[in-house]
């Protein structure tokens, strides 16, 4: 019969009976509701693998790729190690090996972690100030092209945990992160589809990650990129991403300014507006969203209808800025 | 063979969810009660439902349905927003070009949820 560890204790799964009956039965209590594989309620993590291919139908390629299942579809036919998402996320130190101004409000931290941290980017690490403060941030690094961790992070007015970072953080200092998580990243396997990325301020974070990480695996098909902006200093990465274009004919970069008179090199308009614009159907589409909450709640929406598939459609379920407690910018 | 394996079980739902949730997000009838939630967090509650008309396994109780629409009928769901629903439940399927015999089943099955959804 196989077992079932969790939290360093193996239970023994009897015939037929999937995780979570099982580890409910041990008197665990795992987060369950439909129990049908329908509401992803009960999802867990196999950090080793070995979940059977029914226990992840359904789910987004991205969490299949990081070994999240159903626990409630998992029949085990093999000795599984799961946790409960949460806790998948363990704690390390880091060492701030730069802090950088990209524009006005925001800086680039370049964090070396103790230990090789397994991340893809455009996935978000949590930075603690200390023990009861800390914020999400997206990665922006790309694993195989750098061997640091990079951050975006906006002066939040009032923002406990990015004043520090803006005003007292400095280069060789020693924090703690937690490790990577997050559904927001490029998956191989489909070099020709197209990508679609909006992003507004510090959401451009992600973006300029999973564009990097994309184009470095060699994806074909056109990656168009649109940040935006409510002022022209609040671009940044503009060279490199303009040197991109240069070397990868497929991504396009687009900046909108989204108030104000427009300067030659911007697009006038929101980013979705403009995307919008260029294109009028996304069906088939690839589609990563971050920043303003407004921006992407309405993002996700529009471009659905514009045809995208919704499990084709990536952002971080995060409300940068307006809800302290988990932020990434 | 259920119904639900007749339509083609879960395969058949994911098909069907974007189309249906797209179809009443378009619909000026009904559309304001399919606002405000999380797309992701609506798009799963469209596919419980959807597997739920179709035959298939799911654990809702009338107690269930009643509470989680109470909100909307304080806001004035009534019994043409529900016609509107079932409508573009028979085009999504119409569209995937399940029978007609089939989709009437899955209209019958919808309709048994009328009162506990309307609060009566």
């Amino acid at each position: 019969m196989p077992r079932i560890t969790y939290e360093g204790t193996a239970y023994e799964c009897g015939a037929g009976e999937t995780v979570l009956d099982c580890l409910t039965a041990w008197g665990i209590d795992i987060p369950s509701s439909c129990r049908s594989g329908v509401c992803q309620s009960c999802l867990m993590r196999a950090p080793g693998g070995g979940v059977p291919q029914a226990a992840q139908a359904g789910l987004k390629p991205t969490l299949v790729a990081q070994g999240y299942f159903k626990a409630c579809s998992c029949t085990p036919t093999e000795d599984l190690s799961v946790a409960l998402p949460d806790a998948a996320g363990l704690r390390l130190a880091a060492e701030v090996v730069s802090i950088e101004p990209l524009n006005p409000d925001i800086v680039a931290v370049r964090l070396r972690p103790a230990r090789p941290l397994d991340y893809r980017a455009g996935q978000f690490i949590r930075l603690f100030r200390d023990a009861q403060q800390s914020r999400c941030y997206s990665l922006a690094s790309v694993p195989q092209l750098e061997d640091v961790l990079e951050i975006h992070v906006r002066q939040v007015p009032g923002g406990q945990v990015s004043s520090w970072v803006h005003q007292e953080l400095r280069a060789g200092d020693s924090v703690q992160i937690a490790d990577s998580a997050g559904q927001c990243f490029y998956v191989p396997g489909q070099p020709e589809q197209p990508l679609l990325l909006l992003g507004t301020g510090s959401g451009l974070a992600p973006l300029y990650g999973i564009v990097r990480d994309a184009l470095h695996q060699g994806h074909r098909g056109p990656v168009w990129l649109y940040h935006g902006s409510p002022t022209p200093a609040g671009f940044y990465r503009a060279a490199e991403l303009r040197a991109l274009t240069q070397t990868h004919p497929n991504f396009r970069y687009v900046p909108c300014l989204s108030e104000g008179d427009t300067p030659a090199g911007l697009r006038r308009g929101t980013v979705l507006e403009a995307a919008l614009a260029d294109q009028t159907d996304f069906t088939s589409w690839r589609v990563f969203l971050c920043g303003h909450p407004d921006m992407v709640s309405q993002g996700k929406l529009q471009i659905f209808l514009a045809g995208a598939a919704s499990a084709e459609i990536h952002a971080d379920p995060f409300l940068p800025s307006v809800s302290p407690a988990a932020a990434p910018a | 063979m259920s119904l639900y394996e007749q339509i083609g079980g879960d395969a058949a739902v994911n098909a069907a969810v974007d189309i249906f949730y797209r179809k009443v997000l378009k619909d000026a009838r009904i559309n304001r009660f399919f606002g405000g939630v999380d797309m992701d967090r609506q798009a799963a509650k469209q596919k419980a439902f959807l597997t739920m008309a179709f035959g298939g396994p799911n654990n809702y109780s009338g107690l269930d349905m009643r509470r989680g629409h109470a909100h909307l009928v304080a806001q004035g769901l009534d019994d043409s927003h529900f016609d509107a629903v079932v409508e573009n439940l028979g085009a999504t399927l119409k569209e995937l070009h399940v029978p007609d015999a089939l989709i009437a089943q899955v209209a019958a099955i919808a309709e048994t949820t009328r009162n506990d959804v309307l609060g009566k």
